[in-house]
């Protein structure tokens, strides 16, 4: 009987090196788009309009278009920032750590969702960059012998952030680049257009396969995943300590770094489950993406899932054990509060929805996957918002206590930087193979006419 | 006979990883030294087979890596300490706890910098122009196609032995490669 629970292959069976290779790179060198990528580009591009009104009242006006006041000076800039910040999270895992765990099934999905990742940061990035009011002198967050003589100050993880997702964001870019680098050249090779040729061509770096180049690129690909692993961790872990170094009940707390880093697994999974699912259907990559990556992606939700669950209950019961009355009112407030129903709402969707995943037979079922993670995706953005706003809006002196409610241009901002999200990712899908043909030849048997290799 | 033009060597075809492998080890054993194997994807022992010692990528990485930290660190010491001291709630002006999380970024950064710049360098990459581009059926060297080239700088390298003993390992077939 357990021959017929058995997950399914990695690769469906019948493809070898040449049907592979023709898969994938027909997606982009061979097929018409389908309506749908016409309709979501559109739709991408859209937001990236919005996104560009929403910058330019933001530049002309000033952050006072936000709902951001005191107490509440953190709201969705950072929100968003976060929430962006982890959904790249998952792109680096796949990519990196799954690749040193030797998890071959990683190879169909590592692609694109270092892909994702790259959008996400850049997503993200930007809400500080315009938080800061004046955007265009970002720069001087960084270390550079400026005319006023002043220097940043290194004990603000503030600061270790910019550092954090300055380098987070160029070796996720090197880590991409570097794996995309032979697929150029199988472009190259393929492509009947002229100037995609010489285009792939510049991108290829004159790749032509060498085994000496294959050792060193190996030996170099395999260094990258060993230093992006410890990075990804790092860089939440020091996104949650811009929290957790305030003296600010809910924000206090030695728990935050494991938490934050589960979290953004969490929701990194569930933004490449969202993405995924539609596009295999639609571009018929099921050969590839098959049920055996749906089903390990679901796997890992669930764990990373029940860490933060682990989180929300040691959060309630550090609250509860401790003497302070800052930390149990607080507590209190999250869940008996004026913002009670996204504490209520963040538990249904980060806790009990999630829950269905141990029954193989919601994980097989592509809908309800998908459902459950938007959920998710709501569900991380939720978990911000109560981190960040309940915190912040009732201060240590009741005459201090606030409310924060978003702005139009708080919305449009988020929508915006989903749009462009959005518009990015199908230009990727568009111009670059989303899977690593290269990686998924090794996974295949060399010719189909000569009878099947291993 | 033939006139001389000068080629770059002679390339034979596989369409099967292991065929070029034992084509290497054959190669190497009847006294070829500079040849080289062009496959789609990684082939492992193919380095080894070809009598290759294994890439010293790692150790130019940990000194990318090293000089990082320091960098980063020495960067915090100078500035927190020399160029602009500063008392934050009374800690020491140099706070190295607090410098380790901006150390490790930089670590990281060179390091990866180093990896990707002197991957491409040892590869002698980017080379817009190569010889063996000039056979036509090595477009498929990136999709389904193996390739063994003994080049003709090898000292036992002779047109026709050459060929006679690429033709005897049972490829598809045998290429001269100009230059």
């Amino acid at each position: 009987m357990t021959e017929t629970r058995e997950a399914a292959p990695v690769v469906a069976p019948g493809h070898d090196y040449a049907s592979a290779t023709a898969a994938i790179s027909d997606v982009v060198l061979r097929r018409k788009p389908p309506r749908a990528w016409f309709v979501t580009f559109g739709l991408g591009f859209l937001g990236v309009l919005v996104l560009f009104y929403t910058m330019g009242v933001l530049v002309l006006k000033g952050v006072g278009i936000w709902g951001v006041n005191i107490p509440v000076g953190w709201g969705f800039d950072i929100i968003n920032f976060v929430w962006w910040i982890g959904i790249g999270h998952a792109g680096t895992l796949i990519s990196a750590i799954l690749l040193l765990l030797r998890q071959e099934w990683r190879t169909s999905i590592n692609r694109f969702a270092e892909a994702m990742t790259l959008f996400a940061v850049a997503c993200a990035a930007m809400f500080p960059i315009f938080h800061l009011g004046r955007p265009w002198v970002f720069y001087w967050m960084l270390p550079y012998p400026s005319s006023t003589g002043m220097w940043p100050q290194f004990r603000s993880p503030l600061i270790w952030d910019v550092f954090a997702v300055s380098t987070y964001f160029t070796v996720s870019l090197l880590f991409w680049y570097v794996g995309l680098v032979p697929d150029l050249a199988t472009m190259r090779d393929r492509v009947k257009n002229k100037l995609a040729k010489v285009l792939y061509g510049i991108g290829a770096l004159g790749w032509r396969g060498a085994a000496s180049h294959w050792e060193r690129y190996e030996t170099a690909y395999l260094l990258l995943a060993g230093l992006s692993t410890p990075l990804v961790v790092s860089v939440h872990s020091v996104v949650s300590l811009d929290f957790a170094v305030a003296q600010l009940p809910g924000w206090h707390s030695t728990m935050f770094p494991p938490y934050f880093v589960a979290g953004a697994i969490y929701s990194g999974f569930a933004m490449v489950l969202t993405l995924l699912i539609p596009l295999r259907k639609l571009y018929g990559m099921g050969d590839f993406i098959t049920m055996r990556h749906m089903d390990n992606m679901a796997k890992v939700m669930l764990a990373t899932g029940l860490i933060v669950a682990y989180g929300y209950g040691l959060e309630a019961f550090t609250a509860w054990y401790s003497p302070s009355d800052f930390e149990q009112t607080l507590q209190r407030t999250r869940m008996h509060g004026p913002y009670a129903p996204f504490y209520w709402s963040l538990i249904l969707c980060n806790v009990l929805v999630p829950q269905l995943l141990w029954f193989r037979r919601f994980r097989s079922r592509l809908a309800v996957l998908w459902v459950i993670s938007l959920v998710v995706n709501v569900g991380m953005w939720l978990e911000r918002f109560v981190i960040v706003v309940t915190s912040l809006h009732r201060d240590f002196l009741p005459s201090s206590w606030g409310m924060y409610t978003p702005t139009i241009f708080d919305i449009s901002f988020l929508l915006g930087t989903i749009g462009l999200f959005l518009a990015c990712l199908f230009l990727f899908i568009r111009v670059l193979p989303m899977i690593s043909i290269f990686e998924v030849r090794t996974l295949v048997s060399p010719n189909k006419e000569r009878g099947k290799g291993t | 006979m033939t006139t001389y033009r000068p080629i770059h060597g002679l390339m034979a075809e596989f369409d099967d990883p292991d065929a070029l492998l034992a084509a290497a080890r054959a190669a190497r054993d009847a006294g070829y030294r500079r040849m080289e194997a062009y496959t789609p994807q990684p082939v492992h022992g193919l380095t080894e087979a070809l009598g290759r010692r294994p890439t010293r990528l790692p150790w130019i990485v940990l000194g990318g890596g090293l000089a990082g930290a320091v960098a980063g660190f020495g960067l915090q010491y100078w500035i927190n300490v020399v160029a602009y001291p500063l008392n934050i709630g009374g800690r020491p002006l140099n706070s190295w706890p607090a410098f380790i999380p901006p150390t490790f970024e930089t670590t990281v950064l060179f390091s990866a910098g180093t990896a990707v710049v002197a991957m491409l360098a040892l590869n002698k990459l980017p080379m817009p122009y190569h010889p063996v581009f000039n056979v036509k059926e090595f477009e498929r060297a990136s999709t389904d196609r193996f390739f063994l080239c003994i080049e003709a700088g090898d000292p036992l390298f002779h047109h026709k032995h050459t060929r006679t003993f690429l033709l005897g390992l049972e490829p598809l077939r045998v290429q001269e490669v100009k230059s």
